[in-house]
């Protein structure tokens, strides 16, 4: 199992969800990117299978 | 008394600043409830049961959000809506002037950080497992604080993610700590050489709270959720997490800290565990003595600190009922005068894994311990987890709003059988900015109500945090000694205290032989 990219590397956060998360992190002097999330319309679901088809195109 | 409501359309805000506007709304002179929701059918039904329906909600989808305001006059309703609007207006401008265009979707904010490393998911739990696994199969390793989110889907998202080698920290993960970064419900503690697997946010807050008072520090405090120890999971993140703690070169002592696993999982764990070179501290609260049992078991999360402090330093450690017994046999004389106070005890507590160690502490001591708010459970002690789902339907986790705590202690003061309260106070970064202001002025009152009725009533803590902390620990267990409450060290001696008040005859076996 290699931990490379956890162990001996500073932590560079994607954020998804509370703001807040973001900020305290940002003040910890992690470098972070907030996503503006919103519920996806047509709910989970529909983003489910939509996700689904772009993983399959990431991964062909 | 006028109810008036706004649905403002496809504006969704996360739960954390709805409750800080809702508090804000709450606060204007005149306003009777403020809620500020998005339009699930839940938070629907939520307002209805509060009164607050009125007809221009009823249509509200879950991308909009739901402001309904109870007030005096319709001036302050105006009013209040007005501060509403303001309140949006600010954060807006905040957002402006740091001059960056924020990313919508996970693809776009890898553009803006492909060598990302971790995803902090905490959306809500119908949405999370999506977002948790499209962060996983792009090689990140996820921090899953969403709760809510099925079973079978964590069994799903942890295999995937083991099969990568990829951390995934959930769901319902409180607190973790990355290289020296708190992440969720995070106390500010120093770096060291402890590195900490935890199925209990709160059970890793209260070792490593202990061990900066130790002297020691978090090497990594890997978060698995309350559920990763069942059948159905495996165990796959506590395992994952102990490879990690292996192959960190900072990590010295590793602890493992949990409610009893599943016992073909505590088998598993229990041959990895002897296969590990570095020293492993078992915390796995309830599980008994366990004889001939993998690593250095202990009882209590405070020994799971005081043994981690100890191997790490090659010193010797003993388990002690209390600290300073003979501070304890003043603070009895003190409450307890004529060693006849008796009645009951209630325990109403914030973290989970804390109500859940002074109950394990206690049930040997006192016999069973209910655990329902319902009033025909008067005659029994009970110990409450006010951060469960029962409590905490449309309302904050505890340690974000202490309200709910605050009126059961105001009520406990009214009740003549309720003899002695015991509680926690967790402190770190995302909690109230000051959770002892609001229990210390509970405690006031109930102890007042108390004497009115020639009672008196015993209040007993203990508060998990650091001097670095926000709130700043000193300062808050001030606070809460100013109002009469015993503050204890850690909640294993809060509660054995506790439990001496409501049955002095157990101070032979706890005090005798102490020092």
């Amino acid at each position: 199992m290699s931990w490379d990219t956890l162990l001996g590397r500073p932590l560079r956060v994607i954020n998804i969800g509370l703001e807040l998360f973001a900020q305290e992190l940002e003040a910890d002097g992690v470098t972070v990117v907030h996503v503006d999330w919103r519920p996806p319309a047509g709910g989970p679901n529909v983003a489910a299978l939509l996700a689904r088809l772009a993983d399959d195109d990431l991964e062909s | 008394m006028p109810v008036r409501a706004e649905v403002w359309r496809s504006f969704y805000q996360d739960s954390m600043v709805l409750m800080r506007l809702a508090a804000e709304l709450r606060e204007h002179p005149g306003v009777r409830q403020a809620a500020a929701l998005m339009g699930t059918p839940a938070n629907r039904q939520l307002l209805a049961a509060a009164g607050l329906a009125v007809a221009e909600l009823q249509d509200a989808a879950p991308g909009d959000l739901m402001l309904a305001v109870d007030a005096e006059t319709e001036g302050v309703v105006r009013a209040a809506l007005e501060a509403a609007r303001t309140f949006f207006d600010r954060r807006h401008r905040e957002r402006e002037a740091t001059g960056r265009a924020l990313p919508r979707t996970l693809e776009s904010a890898l553009r803006v950080l492909p060598d990302a490393n971790l995803a902090v998911v905490s959306v809500p739990g119908a949405h999370a497992t999506l977002e948790a696994m499209s962060a996983l199969r792009r090689g990140l390793h996820v921090f899953l604080f969403s709760d809510n989110v099925a079973l079978d889907e964590e069994v799903e998202l942890k295999r995937f993610a083991a099969s990568r080698g990829l951390l995934c920290m959930g769901p319902d993960c409180g607190t973790a700590y990355l290289g020296g970064v708190g992440l969720g419900f995070a106390n500010t503690v120093p770096r060291g050489r402890v590195g900490c697997v935890a199925a209990s946010g709160t059970g890793l807050q209260a070792v490593a709270s202990h061990l900066a008072t130790l002297g020691e520090g978090i090497s990594q405090g890997v978060g698995v959720g309350g559920r990763d120890l069942s059948d159905p999971v495996g165990g796959a993140m506590t395992k994952l997490g102990l490879e990690l703690l292996v192959a960190d070169p900072d990590t010295r002592v590793i602890v493992l800290i949990s409610k009893p696993p599943a016992p073909a999982v505590m088998a598993e764990l229990e041959t990895i565990i002897r296969a590990i070179a570095k020293p492993v501290v078992v915390c796995c609260l309830g599980a008994g003595p366990g004889a001939g049992a993998a690593g250095h078991r202990v009882a209590t999360l405070e020994e799971a600190a005081a043994a981690a402090a100890a191997l790490a330093r090659g010193a010797s450690w003993s388990a002690r009922a209390f600290t300073d017994a003979a501070g304890v046999r003043a603070r009895l004389a003190r409450q307890a005068p004529d060693r006849r106070r008796r009645g009951r005890l209630l325990g109403l507590y914030t973290g989970g894994t804390l109500a859940h160690e002074a109950r394990v502490l206690l049930e040997p001591l006192l016999g069973a311990i209910g655990s329902e708010a319902a009033a025909e459970a008067e005659r029994i002690h009970r110990i409450l987890d006010l951060g469960a789902d029962e409590f905490t339907r449309g309302r904050p986790h505890p340690m974000i709003d202490p309200s709910e705590r605050a009126a059961r202690i105001r009520e406990a003061g009214a009740r003549p059988e309720v003899s002695v309260l015991l509680v926690d106070l967790v402190l770190g970064r995302a909690a109230h900015p000051d959770p002892a202001r609001p229990l210390a002025a509970a405690v006031r009152d109930a102890r007042a109500a108390a004497a009115q009725d020639a009672r008196a009533l015993a209040v007993v803590a203990s508060v998990v945090g650091t001097e670095r902390d926000p709130q700043g620990l000193s300062s808050q267990i001030a606070a809460l000694e100013a109002a009469g409450v015993e503050v204890f060290p850690s909640n294993a001696q809060a509660s054995r205290f506790a439990g001496l008040l409501v049955k002095p005859e157990l101070e032979q076996a706890m005090l005798v032989g102490a020092r």
